[in-house]
């Protein structure tokens, strides 16, 4: 069975729509923090390189795949926690421009110290192989973390939008990512909430890391720095304003770059930053907002 | 004439830094070459950054340009081929000498920032943001794989080596002399009117898309003699001319303060100081009869945690975002 356009092969799909559910679930992240912060968090992209660090060395000690999964998630909740309470909470009040560079500064320090603690070569992750295995679907080859990483996102997406939408924590988060003050005065504990915000992107930078390393074991310090660059472009591609837009943008980036990346000849494969960011210019232009953000732009944040 | 020490401060810190460069030896001089070439790039940005308050990405693709113009064109033409086999038509046999590369660089970036920054500057925030980032992805992607124009992923060798402590500190002169120059113009006045109050500076009858547009262009050469310096200095990759740099140079003019022309000089000079001290300890350097000998990798992470600590304890950077004026030796 062959799916023949462009070259596009069920493979190439299937590892496009994966590579879209990853993108959407740290699109979620991103897009999550600049909500309540209205911060651009640059430095996600080590979060997750801390989180793959995690399950590889867990891999090398020998430890079962769960055991190394949650000290995936125990380090990157630590550090995502440290973070809000060091850079994110005292420049809160500060200008975008400012609290970006800090995130750089961040992004910089934890990639230096990961390049002083385990080198510049990298270590690999061998737990999570098995995902990488295919599953033989009506004659294709999918692999099973192509389909296991869309399920997580949709659930991982669905989860939050009851948290956000059902919920009285969800309400006090969109409060005070609306205006922080007045949520204040009228009684939402507002850091405790944001913190609480900072915390659940974490959580989806966990879930990432152990996403991205089933696609890729090679564990380097640059891990995940492209990723992140990627989808900071789709978050914004898709609009920043609001999550749902946010994580569309994030899916839509990856899916193309999966898709573009198949459909290339292998002579021209090597321009597909090219490609894709000329795509991404050309979007901003026509829809500087976003291309799913709604018209009216005082709408709420979260 | 009031407002000249807004000029000579930073004229004054770049000629301490370059006779400070001469008395060192020959292999510190390298580092302060290296640190009066960041101060004309984190100049470019703040041209741009510092008086229209949007941020670029794209700043360092300028660069790129830059350092691709001069060094394709001063290669010797006996060794072009070795270097660059894949050159086609002009640029295969093409040579000018250092002070027209430098002009050609700077125009190479001129004409590439104006036509960027057409459809470009219409765009603000994020979306600028975002926008001059695929800009970089964009140069950088074509120059590292597209031989037929340059070297590809090697660098540019044997380059004349033009580029010493003179021509350096003469190039971070003009610089921030056009800086100078461009923030007293009324264009200039116009766009940082327009920074402070979009709606009351387009109510007033200001252009913003166009003060912006010139204030690109403006920068993109600034960017482009900067580049077209430092390929002059040492055989440049491509490669170097990327997210590093972009991030470095940003967070120097963050660091100093990007709201005024001292703050560029004084963040360029103060990190860059910082990271060539760092990086030639991290080699072992003899200070005052005493050994310093750091482990690899410490350069990055002390500039990092440096630049963390300056934003959080004084977020408008270590300038405040003000200019020096002669009221501050009064008080």
């Amino acid at each position: 069975m062959t799916l023949a356009v462009l070259n596009v092969t069920w493979q190439t799909l299937a590892d496009a729509l994966s590579l879209g559910g990853i993108y959407a679930l740290m699109a979620v992240g991103i897009g999550l923090v600049f909500g309540v912060l209205r911060l651009v968090n640059f430095a996600y992209g080590q979060l997750v390189m801390a989180g793959a660090y995690a399950i590889a060395y867990a891999s090398v000690w020998g430890w079962p795949s769960w055991a190394g999964i949650l000290l995936c998630f125990g380090i990157v909740l630590a550090l995502t926690a440290l973070m809000d309470r060091i850079v994110f909470r005292p420049l809160r009040t500060h200008s975008p421009a400012v609290m970006l560079v800090a995130t750089f500064a961040v992004a910089f320090l934890m990639q230096s110290i990961a390049v002083l603690a385990f080198g510049q070569l990298g270590t690999i992750a061998s737990s999570m192989g098995p995902l990488n295995q295919p599953w033989d679907i009506g004659g294709v080859q999918i692999r099973k973390i192509a389909i296991v990483s869309i399920v997580v996102a949709a659930v991982c997406l669905a989860l939050l939008q009851l948290l956000l939408r059902r919920t009285s924590v969800g309400l006090h988060m969109r409060a005070a990512a609306m205006d922080f003050r007045t949520a204040r005065l009228l009684g939402v504990r507002a850091n405790r909430v944001i913190g609480g915000a900072v915390l659940i992107s974490g959580l989806l930078a966990a879930v990432s890391a152990v996403m991205l390393t089933a696609r890729n074991p090679q564990v380097t310090p640059i891990f995940a720095l492209d990723d992140t660059i990627v989808v900071l472009a789709g978050v914004v591609l898709g609009g920043l304003t609001r999550p749902v837009p946010a994580t569309l943008g994030g899916f839509t980036i990856g899916f193309a770059s999966g898709i573009l990346g198949g459909a290339l000849p292998t002579n021209q494969s090597q321009y597909l930053p090219t490609f894709l960011f000329a795509a991404v210019i050309l979007v901003l232009l026509v829809r500087p907002n976003g291309l799913f953000a709604r018209a009216d732009g005082a709408a709420e944040r979260l | 004439m009031r407002k000249l020490p807004e000029l000579v401060a930073p004229a004054v810190l770049v000629l301490a830094t370059a006779l400070l460069g001469l008395v060192v030896s020959s292999a510190l001089q390298t580092y302060f070459l290296d640190t009066l070439l960041k101060v004309a790039i984190v100049v470019a940005l703040y041209v741009f950054i510092g008086n229209s308050g949007v941020l670029s990405f794209g700043h360092i693709s300028f660069v790129a340009l830059g350092v691709w113009t001069a060094g394709v064109l001063t290669v010797p033409e006996s060794q072009r081929a070795a270097i660059m086999p894949g050159l086609a038509g002009f640029l295969s046999h093409a040579t000018v000498g250092n002070v027209p590369s430098l002009l050609l660089a700077a125009c190479v970036g001129l004409v590439f920032a104006f036509a960027v920054g057409l459809p470009l500057m219409r765009l603000s925030g994020l979306a600028a943001g975002i926008a001059t980032f695929g800009v970089l992805e964009i140069v950088n992607n074509v120059l590292r794989y597209y031989d037929k124009i340059g070297p590809g992923l090697n660098a540019f060798s044997s380059v004349p080596e033009t580029t010493g402590i003179w021509q350096a500190t003469i190039g971070a002169l003009i610089c921030i002399g056009v800086a100078f120059s461009y923030q007293r113009s009324r264009f200039g006045r116009q766009l940082r009117a327009a920074r402070e109050d979009p709606a009351a500076a387009s109510a007033a009858g200001i252009s913003i898309y166009r003060q912006r547009l010139l204030a690109f262009a403006v920068s993109g050469a600034l960017a482009g003699l900067a580049g077209g310096l430092y390929v002059h200095m040492l055989p440049v990759e491509i490669d170097s001319l990327y997210l590093d740099l972009t991030f470095l140079t940003l967070a120097m003019l963050v660091v100093g303060g990007s709201g005024s022309l001292l703050g560029a000089v004084v963040g360029a000079l103060a990190i860059g100081g910082l990271d060539s001290f760092l990086s030639a300890a991290e080699n072992g350097v003899d200070l005052a009869g005493w050994h310093l000998d750091l482990p690899t990798g410490t350069a990055v992470l002390a500039v990092g945690a440096l630049m963390a600590l300056v934003l959080i304890v004084r977020p408008a950077g270590l300038s405040g975002g003000r200019e020096f004026s002669l009221g501050w030796l009064k008080r």
